[in-house]
This record gives C-alpha cells, sequence and structure tokens, in this order.
C-alpha cells in the first residue's frame, strides 16, 4: 500500500487488507458492509450486460453469429474502408492494414495485419468497436466478419473462397503468433 | 452610446463603487461581464483593481499553452494542421515545481473526447465476479475514497529519440508526461463488492469514446494495491480529455492503459489481447520479436531548462527539470555539464513522491564556451537512466515506445540551445 496516498483513510486500508484476503473464501474479518459490497450500485441484468459485453477474446468468446466472405468484404471495404487505408489496404493514409511479412526483423520494419498482429480475434474487436472511424459501431456482424476475410485473404492467411464465422476465426494461425514475449524489464544496464 | 463605451463607463462605475463601500460593492459586482480584460495599469497602486470571478483564469500576460502533436516526424501545431493532432504536449520548459496545471496537461485519444452527462454515465463490473454490478457516479462518490499525486507518461513519449535528432524543444521531446493529484476509489474496494472469483486474473478495461479503447489489466498485487478509478484531478472533477467523469488509473504505468471515459470492467483468466496490447504499445526488438505488456514506465529524467530552442546569457543559471520512475521514489538526480564526463548531484524538491514527477534543481554558471548539458536519474530499487547508446543497443530503434535516454542539450558557444546525441 502507498504510504504516500494523501488522504487513505483507515477504512480503506483495512479493504484492501481483506480483498487480498476476499480473493479466496469471505474473511471471518469482514465487516458486514465490507461483506455486502457497501450496498453501492445494483445488481447488473443479464440483458444489460449482454448488450454491453463487445469484446472478443482469442478462444473466440464473445464472437456473434454470422459469416462472410472474401468476396463481401471487398465490397464493404471499397465503400467503408479504402477512404483512409487505399484501396489495397497498402496505401493509406492510414494505417497500412496488408503486406510487411519477413521485414519485422529490417531496418524498415512494415507492422500490418499479416505481418505483425498475433491474433484474428483481435480484428472482430476492434474493427466492430471502432471502425469505420467516421462510423464507429455501424457494421453488421455479416459485414465485420466479410471485411476480415478479405483482409486475412489479402495477407495471404486464408484462401480466396474461405468463409469466416465464430468458429472458424479462433482457429487461424496468425503468421507473427509467437512473435511476442513478456516483459524483460530491466534489460539495459 | 455604443457598447464599447457602456463597457468602460460600467467598470469605471464599478471601481468607484468599491472604493466607497466593500458591503455595497459586493452586491453590484454580480451582473459585471465575466469577460472583462483587465488591462495594465501604469501604477496598480494607484487604480482600483479587478473585482472577484466565478471561475478563475490565468493572467492575461501568460499565454503558455500546449502544443498539438501528430506522429514522429509529422507536421504539428492548431488551426490547419488540427485534424493531424491526436496528441497534445505539455510545455515542460515553462512549468514550475512537479504538477501540471489541468488545462496544461497533456492528451492522447484515439477518435475525439467524448461528451459525457456524468448524470447518465454507468459503470459496469461483469464477468468472473459473483455479483455483477451496474454503478452511478453517485454509487462511486459514496465509497471510501483516496489521493494521490503521481505522473501519468504516455508510452510514446520522447519517440523521436529512437530516430535522429531534430532541432526541437522539451516540449517536443518530452511534452507526453504530466503530474496530477488524482482522486477516486481504489479497485480493490470495487474487486471486493463484486467478490471477484479466485480464477480471475486479468480485467479488461473499457472506455466509453468513440474507439471503445480497451485494454487487459493484469491482477498483480501492484495493482490490486494501487489502481484506482478518478473522478478528481487537482481537486475538481477530471478534464474532458482525461476521461471525464470516470477514469483507471494505474500509478506508473503506461498511460494508454490508464483508461478514460470508463465504463466497463470484465474480470478474467487471460488477457484479452486487444488491438491496443498487441498491434501497438509494443515494443519491436532488431530480431523481430516485440515485448508485450512492457507496462510500466521507467525511471526517466530531463532538463527543462535550459533546454532545446531556448537561448542564455553568460553567468549564472539555475538548470533545472524532472525525473520520474514507474518503480517508485526517484533517489537521486545527477546532472553533467561536459557530456557525461562528470556528474553531480542535483537538489530534490521535497517531497520526493513515488511513482511522481520529482523537480530537481542544479546551481550553474555559463562561462560562454560549448557545454553539453544532461540528467540522470536513479530510481529507489537501483536503476539508473541508460544511454541512449545502451538504449539503443538492446532494443535498436523501431520500438517506438518507451524510449527513456538521457537526454543531451548542447550550448552553443553563443547560447543556442539544441538537442542532440551524444
Amino acid at each position: 500500500m502507498d504510504e504516500y496516498a494523501t488522504s487513505t483513510s483507515k477504512f480503506l486500508l483495512a479493504a484492501v487488507t481483506v480483498m487480498v484476503l476476499a480473493v479466496g473464501p469471505a474473511s471471518p474479518g469482514q465487516s458486514a458492509e465490507e461483506r455486502d459490497g457497501y450496498g453501492i450500485g445494483r445488481a447488473a441484468t443479464e440483458e444489460e450486460i449482454r448488450a454491453w459485453n463487445i469484446d472478443v477474446a482469442p478462444n473466440g468468446a464473445g464472437l456473434p453469429p454470422g459469416k462472410g466472405t472474401v468476396k463481401q468484404g471487398a465490397h464493404v471495404f471499397a465503400a467503408k474502408c479504402a477512404a483512409c487505408h487505399g484501396p489495397t489496404g497498402t496505401e493509406g493514409p492510414k494505417d497500412r492494414l496488408v503486406g510487411g511479412q519477413n521485414t519485422l526483423a529490417t531496418a524498415k520494419p512494415i507492422r500490418t495485419i499479416g505481418s505483425y498482429w498475433p491474433y484474428a480475434t483481435t480484428l472482430y474487436d476492434y474493427i466492430n468497436r471502432a471502425m469505420p472511424f467516421n462510423a464507429p459501431q455501424s457494421l453488421s456482424p455479416d459485414e465485420v466478419y466479410s471485411v476480415i476475410a478479405w483482409l486475412l485473404f489479402q495477407n495471404q492467411i486464408i484462401a480466396e473462397e474461405a468463409t469466416i464465422d465464430a468458429d472458424r476465426l479462433p482457429k487461424i494461425q496468425m503468421p507473427n503468433r509467437d512473435g511476442f514475449i513478456g516483459d524483460p524489464r530491466p534489460d539495459v544496464r | 452610446m455604443d457598447e464599447n463605451n457602456e463597457a468602460i463607463n460600467r467598470r469605471a462605475f464599478l471601481r468607484r463603487t468599491a472604493s466607497f463601500t466593500a458591503a455595497g460593492a459586493a452586491a453590484l459586482v454580480l451582473p459585471a461581464h465575466a469577460d472583462e480584460e483587465a488591462k495594465p495599469s501604469d501604477d496598480p497602486m494607484r487604480t482600483p483593481g479587478s473585482l472577484p470571478r466565478p471561475y478563475g483564469e490565468r493572467s492575461s500576460f501568460e499565454k503558455l499553452n500546449r502544443l498539438g502533436g501528430a506522429g514522429p516526424g509529422a507536421p504539428h501545431g492548431w488551426g490547419a494542421n488540427a485534424p493531424n493532432n491526436f496528441n497534445s504536449l505539455t510545455p515542460l520548459q515553462d512549468l514550475h515545481g512537479i504538477i501540471t496545471p489541468s488545462s496544461l496537461h497533456f492528451e492522447r485519444h484515439h477518435n475525439g473526447v467524448p461528451t459525457i452527462d456524468p448524470a447518465r454515465h454507468r459503470l459496469l463490473i461483469h464477468g468472473l465476479v459473483e455479483r455483477p454490478l451496474m454503478l452511478t457516479m453517485s454509487d462511486l462518490e459514496r465509497l471510501p475514497s483516496s489521493s494521490r499525486i503521481a505522473f501519468l507518461e504516455c508510452s510514446g513519449n520522447t519517440w523521436d529519440g529512437w530516430r535522429d535528432a531534430q532541432d526541437v524543444t522539451v516540449q517536443d521531446t518530452h511534452g507526453l508526461t504530466s503530474t496530477s493529484e488524482w482522486t477516486g476509489v481504489n479497485l480493490s474496494v470495487l474487486l471486493e463488492a463484486v467478490g471477484v472469483r479466485r480464477e480471475a486474473t486479468w480485467m479488461l478495461a473499457e472506455g466509453s469514446d468513440a474507439t471503445g479503447l480497451d485494454r487487459s489489466v493484469p491482477l498483480t498485487d501492484e495493482v490490486l494495491n494501487e489502481a484506482m478509478l478518478c473522478y478528481g484531478q487537482n481537486g475538481e472533477a477530471l478534464r474532458p480529455e482525461q476521461g471525464y467523469p470516470l477514469r483507471l488509473f494505474l500509478p506508473g504505468f503506461e498511460g494508454n492503459i490508464n483508461v478514460k471515459w470508463l465504463r466497463r470492467l470484465k474480470l478474467g483468466p487471460a488477457p484479452f489481447m486487444t488491438r491496443w496490447e498487441t498491434a501497438k504499445y509494443t515494443d519491436l526488438l532488431p530480431d523481430g520479436k516485440a515485448y508485450q505488456f512492457t507496462l510500466v514506465m521507467e525511471a526517466k529524467s530531463v532538463i527543462t531548462h535550459p533546454s532545446g530552442r531556448q537561448a542564455i546569457q553568460p553567468g549564472i543559471h539555475e538548470i533545472s527539470g524532472l525525473a520520474w520512475s514507474g518503480r517508485g521514489r526517484v533517489a537521486r538526480v545527477e546532472v553533467s555539464v561536459d557530456g557525461g564526463r562528470a556528474w553531480q548531484a542535483a537538489t530534490l524538491q521535497e517531497p520526493v513522491l513515488t511513482k511522481c514527477h520529482t523537480r530537481f534543481r542544479f546551481p550553474w554558471r555559463w562561462n560562454g564556451k560549448e557545454a553539453i548539458l544532461q540528467s540522470r536519474c536513479v530510481d529507489e530499487t537501483g536503476y539508473v537512466q541508460p544511454t541512449r547508446q545502451d538504449l539503443v543497443k538492446v532494443r535498436g530503434q523501431n520500438s517506438v515506445y518507451h524510449y527513456n535516454a538521457i537526454q543531451s542539450w548542447k550550448v552553443e558557444s553563443d547560447g543556442r540551445v539544441r538537442n542532440i546525441y551524444v
């Protein structure tokens, strides 16, 4: 616990101590207030959680029903993405999405979905929540799946006739899947 | 009578009134225009001054501003370049002490600053918990609170340092770090309230901006002990650019994981591998591998005066700057005026706070000859801020993030100060 916190109350110190224990079974040292979570807030309903729970994990948890093909994705990309990322996903002006394989260990690495991203599921999580830049969260699940299919095909990761859905996406092995290592710092002596 | 004359007459009237009776003036000043600008007086002792204002502003003589910034080497500024700006830089060269005024705190956001009504804002905590909760801002403000003064640094701060040296200011090179007093609820209080399950080891934090920024937070002892959900900054509500009405704050961790406009915490068994912790904010090495989850900002320091593009005269100067470490307190700061050959201890401003900007000062008499000014921070773990040479030897020049090498300012014989690498 940071002793320099400027107004840490005894109440909070007690709460933190209990918290560390409370990750396991309830501690007999807890006050009634602590046990019932201070009676703050209200239970979140299943419906609310469903609506808010938009993230997608590497094991595919969170992927919705739906599917998309490379061909459909080409249309969506041209209409909604190419203005920022270029007609083939390489021209910009915003992030380059395609190519760059085998450049990471060179003096001019090109970091793209194909060369750098370790998980294909991240594409769903990000495109669904944040793209297109001027209209985030406007794409249907089928549109998101199809843009992903097109991007993976452009990066030579899937075949042109492939279909992408909740079952297929987590199984895709990205080229740079093993390119990351945990934080070894301090690494400079 | 035109509007200008009316304004002048009204001001003159109010000043006359104020000089007669304080009580009478208090009643009369209320309708005064808030935007009346005080004009400098030839003799402020012979002219009654201006009246109180409902929300304070700095002196009209002070023009200090943030600098709009884009990527490395990209144009910056306001006006025509504004669409390229995705961050703004703190003017470190002209700030005093350790606190960054809220109006000058650096900014980094990924699809604009949302406008959020705090009465409608909700925080959902769910996932591997016994009791998923939906909380209002009023709920959060009823919980036990704490405050601490700590730095926040974008891990992209000084990213141009990986490339060739540019003739720029310390605002350009180091302006993506700031220090505030942060107030809110300790994360552990909320995790206790929802009953975190034993298998939860990571937590997704999600913002309600137009990029829905999401980051995975490891539930380490450090995070459980120190993470806060903040609604206060420097004594008032968070600024919109800092996440109003609610942000995550992880002292010592890279800026991006301190998720702003926080709307959701989801407890899980593994990292969620969002775009921000895979495609971005990872450190690419010369061999093509990349560090991931390099969350702590390592010890760093910079001389803010004299600094890039300033000009000094021979004679007495105070070398002054900031040092900080995401691993704890600054133990000492050393200053060199000869490019790193000899080092001397600088004086640290008390109190030295953990994971906080620490002001250092070092008196210096410039003899008019070329000099190279450097500062070197050592933190309480014994970690020594590296030279640029040593940093680049390990990380190469394509890491983008987490540059923390010793900064060199060359003072030319004509007094101009330049950013150089030694």
